[in-house]
């Protein structure tokens, strides 16, 4: 217990310190996460649609892969990523091993179908028949989708509050393809196994500190988002 | 009137069956038709297929003499107003509810706030304006989801049962709103119905789909007092249907031998047709027995009372006189004469109420 109030006392002073290390490898997290995030957002919300107002014949198929795909291990996709990101790789003249690109890109992996399936849910749950009202009202295509987007605004929130919330904790991934090197690549989940296995229980305590303060401020900015979409 | 709508050998599948399939349809503009049906009968489909939301197999659907393939899909969409069966607001305000396909349409602000503030006043639910559409009770959300079409000032105006998710006043209020306001915009309606007093108060014509296919259509009188066969006058409602054959014809008036009866009917069917004699409930009048008077009703039967259903302040009462008769009449009526199960009385009814229908 005494260990656990040393680590919330050595974050309090990590973070007031200004300990520009700190700051940094927090910043940097929520960077690579925060990225990884919108691109799945990107990916993530045209794919959830179209599974969920698309009629054709393997849907379900590409709505099961989704689902699995929620479930990936992120050491894993760390692995997967490696392989092809390894010089010997079919990427490897890219020479994005060990950057932040290719944490960015694992991430968006791991995120992406979080995202896809959560955004697909909540278009599902929409009434169908909003979306033929929609177009007897004149709405083209595109209002359509956006007119949806908007109905299921709160679901589509936590699907990015779900996407981000697998990838700000991930630790297995940027691992791997981060390679967690000291002021270039490592996270604040790197940072803790690493002060772990150096048996420095309070910084790893500190800094799992920190990792929750930031994954609590992120999602309350989104909640907060959220529930005035709701109260509106 | 010049026709605005037309549909051509229009045939819609789901999987191999066919929901709807119609030879010709034509909307002529500024009427309002009703289209009823009982459940499943594709009436649903052919306000879809009208909006241009249902691919058909064949056929086309024309608008102002051309195919809507012509007018381009969202060019037509934006000529008129659908309003589907729930009224499907967006978790939105009202305002912005009645606005949405206005700003679908991409017009400036101050015509949009216009249009919505002037129908939104005609419905009488301007004072719900700023309130979330979904906190609304039933009867306003419909009163929102019809001042949303009609701010579009459509050309075509396409109402999937409207009002058959409403309490009994809330649906009398509103349809007595709807009423004057199609009757002063004059705008061509179609909408779909399985509550038959709605299409009779609302419709200049009325069309019965049946299995997919259209039945009958003309004016209410046609339509409900002269069925063009047994299916469309059991759903309008013409209980009794008496098979027969025209021993006699005279001037006008045939002798039908139904059983071990003769009736009269006003028809030119000639004799030796084998006919459906169509009785509505309330053109039966009952008697107790040996009290039938001298009256210009010639056709007078004798039965026994096999059922009597109160329907609010009327009774349905079902005879069995060879062939099942069903009158209707008042409670009082009925429970002076005590009308119950196994109770003998006489039916009567004129040659000129019953309809008659060739097989």
């Amino acid at each position: 217990m005494g260990l656990i109030w040393q680590g919330l006392w050595q974050a309090i002073v990590l973070l007031f310190n200004g300990d520009p290390e700190i700051w940094r490898i927090a910043l940097f997290s929520l960077l690579v996460s925060g990225t990884a995030t919108a691109i799945s957002l990107g990916i993530g919300l045209p794919l959830g649609t179209g599974l969920a107002l698309g009629q054709f014949p393997s849907r379900r198929f590409w709505i099961s892969l989704v689902n699995t795909g929620m479930a990936l291990p992120p050491v894993v996709v760390g692995l997967v990523v490696s392989i092809f990101l390894w010089r010997s790789g079919p990427l490897g003249d890219l020479r994005w091993m060990y950057t932040p690109t290719a944490m960015i890109i694992a991430q968006t992996i791991i995120a992406a179908p979080v995202v896809t399936g959560l955004a697909l849910s909540g278009l599902q749950q929409l009434d169908p028949r909003l979306r033929l009202q929609l177009l007897g009202l004149g709405a083209s295509r595109w209002q359509m989708v956006w007119a949806l987007w908007r109905e299921a605004r709160l679901p589509l929130l936590a699907a990015v509050m779900a996407g981000f919330g697998a990838v700000i904790s991930e630790v297995g991934a940027s691992m791997m393809v981060g390679g967690n090197l000291r002021y270039h690549t490592r996270v604040l989940t790197t940072a803790i196994v690493t002060e772990t296995s150096k048996g420095e229980f309070a910084t790893a305590l500190a800094l799992s500190a920190i990792l929750l303060l930031l994954a609590y401020l992120v999602n309350l900015a989104l909640t907060w988002l959220q529930q005035r979409g709701a109260r509106q | 009137m010049s026709v605005i709508l037309e549909i051509q050998d229009l045939l819609v599948q789901r999987g191999r069956r066919a929901v709807l399939e119609i030879e010709h349809l034509a909307i002529e503009e500024n009427e309002v038709l009703a289209v009823i049906g009982p459940n499943g009968a594709g009436k649903s489909t052919l306000l879809l297929a009208l909006s241009c939301l249902v691919k058909p197999e064949r056929g086309q659907v024309s608008f102002r003499g051309q195919p809507i393939s012509s007018w381009g899909d969202l060019a037509y969409r934006r000529r008129i107003g659908l309003v589907l069966q729930d009224p499907l607001l967006m978790d939105t305000s009202v305002f912005n509810n009645v606005a949405a396909g206005l700003r679908f349409r991409g017009l400036p602000r101050p015509l949009v706030t216009e249009r919505v503030n002037t129908w939104l006043e005609r419905l009488g639910i301007a004072s719900l304006a700023r309130r979330r559409a979904h906190s609304l009770s039933g009867g306003e959300a419909q009163r929102a989801s019809l001042a949303r079409a009609l701010a579009l000032d459509p050309d075509v105006l396409l109402l999937d049962e409207p009002f058959s998710a409403l309490d009994a006043p809330t649906r009398a209020s509103l349809l007595e709103d709807f009423q004057a306001l199609i009757k002063s915009t004059a705008i061509t309606t179609v909408f779909v119905t399985h509550d038959l007093d709605e299409a009779l108060l609302l419709g200049s014509r009325v069309a019965v789909l049946l299995d997919g296919r259209l039945a009958q259509i003309g004016s209410p009188a046609e339509v409900f007092n002269a069925p063009l066969d047994a299916e469309v006058a059991h759903f309008v409602g013409v209980e009794t249907v008496i098979p027969g054959k025209v021993t006699e014809s005279n001037n006008g008036l045939v002798t039908i031998e139904a059983g071990n009866f003769y009736l009269e009917a006003v028809s030119e069917v000639p004799p030796g047709h084998v006919v459906y004699l169509c009785l509505r409930p309330e053109d039966i009048t009952l008697w107790l027995d040996g009290e039938v008077p001298i009256s210009s009703a010639r056709n007078r039967l004798n039965g026994q009372v096999v059922k009597v259903t109160p329907q609010g302040p009327l009774a349905r009462v079902v005879l069995d006189c060879g062939f099942l008769l069903v009158a209707l009449v008042t409670r009082s009526s009925a429970a002076e004469m005590r009308l119950r199960p196994g109770r003998e009385v006489a039916a009567s009814f004129k040659a000129s109420a019953g309809h008659v229908i060739t097989h």
